[in-house]
């Protein structure tokens, strides 16, 4: 199969990913679509990494992952902190730090 | 002999060094050290003298380099001494007729709680004008320069309880700044020109330099010596410096001070030799300044003012025959040594009239005091006699020789200048005669004295408020100076004038040449006697003759204008103070308007900027997520743009 065709599917999901965290109002859901969007990147290295012939694109998709877990840690602890003191999840009611 | 060049500047130095941080304990004392001190520098200068005088005539110059002042990568500065036939005579003129002047002022301060203090400066100066005719480089004369503008500032506002006497003070040493502006700059040139300032290479070596920069520096020097010399335009300060004691207005025009300015145009011949636009400027300066003062001195009725009239013009004779060359240097000098004696005299003989008037200077209050002052009339009139030429006597050789070398500049500025001359020696008979005349001839006008309005300075005349003036003769030791002086005053000028010994010694320094007069010496000698008659005459007609009221009458337009001294105030105070008045005001509207404008615009532009910009700054997450999504979409465009181009 046409390794091309990967990176059609990674554009998609990063597409839908981006999409997600500008339209959608809920904390988690814009939360997994930058997830969405990381794992596009991951498949579009690892595709490079097949098209290249070698494991550069494998190693950074690793480095990735570990940074996608620390970040779902501290995210998801910062979106539940703000859940509790402001009973919502909405990004948009989280404005206060402004001029 | 070397060690005694710096000794020289050393021991005034030394002298007003202790007398000022010596404390009361030396007030008993103060004024003899002062005087001892004057008196031993004026010993080692004769013994330099002798020693000088040694030697061969073209081997009379000693330079000892003492250290090196300021050594800086390729700038080099030694403080250094020269002695020459020049800097020898200066220095004999101010330790003897400055010691005499101590001596004076020890009778004449006898009164003052601060003598001590009066004798420390009085050291200063003498050891600042030393430093100033002993430099062989032009920056230590200017150390020497700015000494003696400083010990003038702190001698005529001696009494600065007075404000007129701190007035005085402070105009004359703003004045002075104004010359010094010219001394610096011209330093600086002759550093840019030559890169050196010692007198050796600048002299040997300026017709190297071109004209133009010549003549620069020789503009700049002209003004420097107008400022110390009180010429024109820098001329107004001399009459208000009578604040200060006499003996200081003994010392500033005849010693010290006044003369710095000839010294300085006549130690750098070589760059007005060749420099003829400098040299004209010279030239023109001492002849109007001549008349000017000259015209001022016969309008004045304070005695002091007279005769710091008469001091500018005879400057003027010395300043005009030093811009006439060759012809002249040795004339100005010679001018300058036999006006010292005449006019320390005559500043003295004033301070001794004033002593025994209860401190009167106005001269329409005088009269009749030759009965009751005897030595003092004796004196002064012989230093009158001399400095309005009379023949024989030291004015009359000197004075003579500086008109005869006016007309030997040939041509229509010959006449000019010889003319001026002339008529600026029927002035000075004239208002010298009247000087002479309203003090010591004519009945007595006396007045109780001082004036309620001018309250006294010295404390001295306190005591005696309101009461009649009892003329009498001054202390042995203020009249002893008054006769050795007059004795200079008529002996001098002959002595000098002996088989021209004062041009075969001054000569090898300065250059002389004899002019090509078209008008012969005894023609010259014989017009100079008719004009001063002339003036004489005029005088014992208007003074002599009639009785001299004691308010002063109107006078004519002149006499008025004179009176204001040419109104030179007046002049400075439209040009300088309204002007630089103009000109602040100018400036400060451009800072408010045009630098605080652009100032204040860009920051008010900064701050609307910035006040819009914040409105992107609304705290939606979202709304940054799309500019960070919008921001790198526009980047990856360009990259794919370059990379495409």
């Amino acid at each position: 199969m046409n390794p091309v065709n990967y990176l059609y599917l990674a554009a998609l999901l990063f597409t839908i990913g981006a999409a997600g965290v500008l339209i959608r109002r809920n904390a988690i859901v814009v939360f997994m679509c930058v997830e969405l969007m990381l794992n596009a990147c991951n498949l579009a290295f690892v595709t490079f990494a097949r098209m290249h012939g070698n494991l550069d694109g494998q190693i950074i998709a690793f480095f990735t992952m570990v940074v996608a877990a620390a970040e779902v840690v501290i995210g998801l602890a910062i979106i539940l902190t703000i859940f509790r003191s402001r009973h919502s999840a909405s990004v948009d009611d989280a404005s206060l730090l402004k001029l | 002999m070397e060690n005694l060049i710096g000794l020289l500047v050393l021991v005034p130095l030394l002298g007003a060094g202790v007398l000022l941080c010596g404390g009361r304990r030396l007030d008993r004392a103060g004024h003899w050290i002062g005087t001892l001190v004057a008196a031993l520098s004026f010993v080692i200068g004769a013994v330099l003298f002798a020693g000088l005088l040694g030697r061969a005539a073209d081997d009379r110059e000693l330079d000892v380099t003492v250290f090196s002042w300021v050594p800086v990568g390729g700038f080099h500065a030694d403080a250094g001494f020269q002695l020459d036939q020049l800097s020898v005579t200066f220095v004999l003129l101010i330790t003897g007729v400055g010691s005499l002047i101590h001596l004076y002022s020890v009778g004449y301060m006898a009164h003052d709680e601060r003598r001590r203090r009066f004798f420390g400066y009085l050291n200063l100066f003498l050891a600042a004008m030393l430093l100033l005719v002993l430099a062989d480089n032009y920056l230590l004369l200017y150390v020497g320069w700015e000494g003696v503008g400083l010990a003038s500032y702190l001698l005529i506002g001696f009494w600065q309880h007075k404000p007129s006497a701190a007035t005085a003070a402070k105009k004359a040493f703003l004045v002075n700044r104004v010359g010094d502006v010219g001394l610096s700059i011209a330093v600086m040139l002759m550093f840019t020109t030559f890169g050196t300032f010692a007198f050796g290479p600048v002299l040997d070596h300026a017709d190297r330099a071109g004209e133009g920069r010549l003549t620069a520096i020789g503009l700049m020097l002209l003004l420097a010596a107008c400022g110390k010399s009180a010429q024109v335009p820098l001329q107004s300060w001399l009459g208000d410096a009578m604040e200060g004691p006499t003996p200081v207005s003994a010392l500033i025009h005849a010693a010290t001070m006044v003369t710095a300015g000839v010294y300085l145009i006549t130690r750098s011949a070589a760059i007005f030799d060749a420099a003829p636009v400098a040299q004209a400027a010279v030239v023109a300066v001492g002849a109007v300044t001549l008349l000017f003062g000259a015209i001022v001195g016969c309008a004045k009725d304070d005695i002091k003012k007279a005769l710091a009239g008469s001091t500018m013009s005879q400057i003027g004779y010395m300043v005009l025959a030093a811009g006439l060359g060759p012809l002249g240097y040795v004339f100005a000098i010679m001018h300058l040594v036999t006006h010292g004696f005449f006019k320390a005299g005559l500043f003295l003989g004033a301070g001794s009239v004033m002593h025994g008037m209860n401190d009167e200077v106005d001269m329409r209050r005088y009269g009749g005091l030759r009965k009751y002052m005897p030595v003092t009339f004796v004196t002064f009139g012989l230093g009158y006699l001399a400095i309005i030429g009379f023949p024989g006597l030291s004015g009359f050789f000197s004075k003579d020789k500086i008109i005869e070398a006016a007309f030997a500049k040939g041509g229509t500025e010959g006449w000019i200048l010889g003319g001026a001359a002339l008529l600026g020696a029927a002035i000075t008979a004239y208002y010298m005669t009247r000087v002479m005349v309203l003090t010591f001839f004519g009945e007595e006008r006396w007045r109780p004295a001082p004036s309620p309005d001018e309250p006294s300075a010295e404390p001295a005349a306190a005591a005696h408020e309101g009461a009649m003036p009892h003329p009498h003769e001054s202390p042995k030791v203020m009249t002893i100076p008054m006769i050795v002086l007059a004795a200079g005053s008529v002996l001098a000028g002959g002595l000098f004038s002996i088989d021209d010994a004062f041009v075969r010694w001054l000569s090898p320094v300065t250059g002389h040449e004899e002019g090509n007069s078209p008008v012969g010496a005894l023609t010259v000698t014989a017009a100079t006697m008719v004009v001063m008659v002339l003036g004489v005459a005029l005088a014992w007609f208007q003074y002599g003759r009639r009785p001299v009221p004691v308010t002063p009458p109107r006078g004519s337009l002149l006499t008025r204008a004179a009176r204001r001294d040419l109104l030179q105030d007046d002049i400075n105070h439209i040009v300088l103070v309204r002007g630089g008045d103009h000109l602040v005001r100018g400036l400060a509207r451009v800072d408010h308007g045009l630098v605080d404008g652009a100032v204040n615009g860009t920051a008010a532009a900064v701050g609307g900027a910035s006040a819009r910009l914040r409105r992107l700054q609304n705290g939606f997450a979202r709304s940054y997520a799309v500019s960070m999504f919008g921001g790198t979409a526009v980047l990856i465009a360009a990259t794919l743009l370059m990379r495409a181009v």
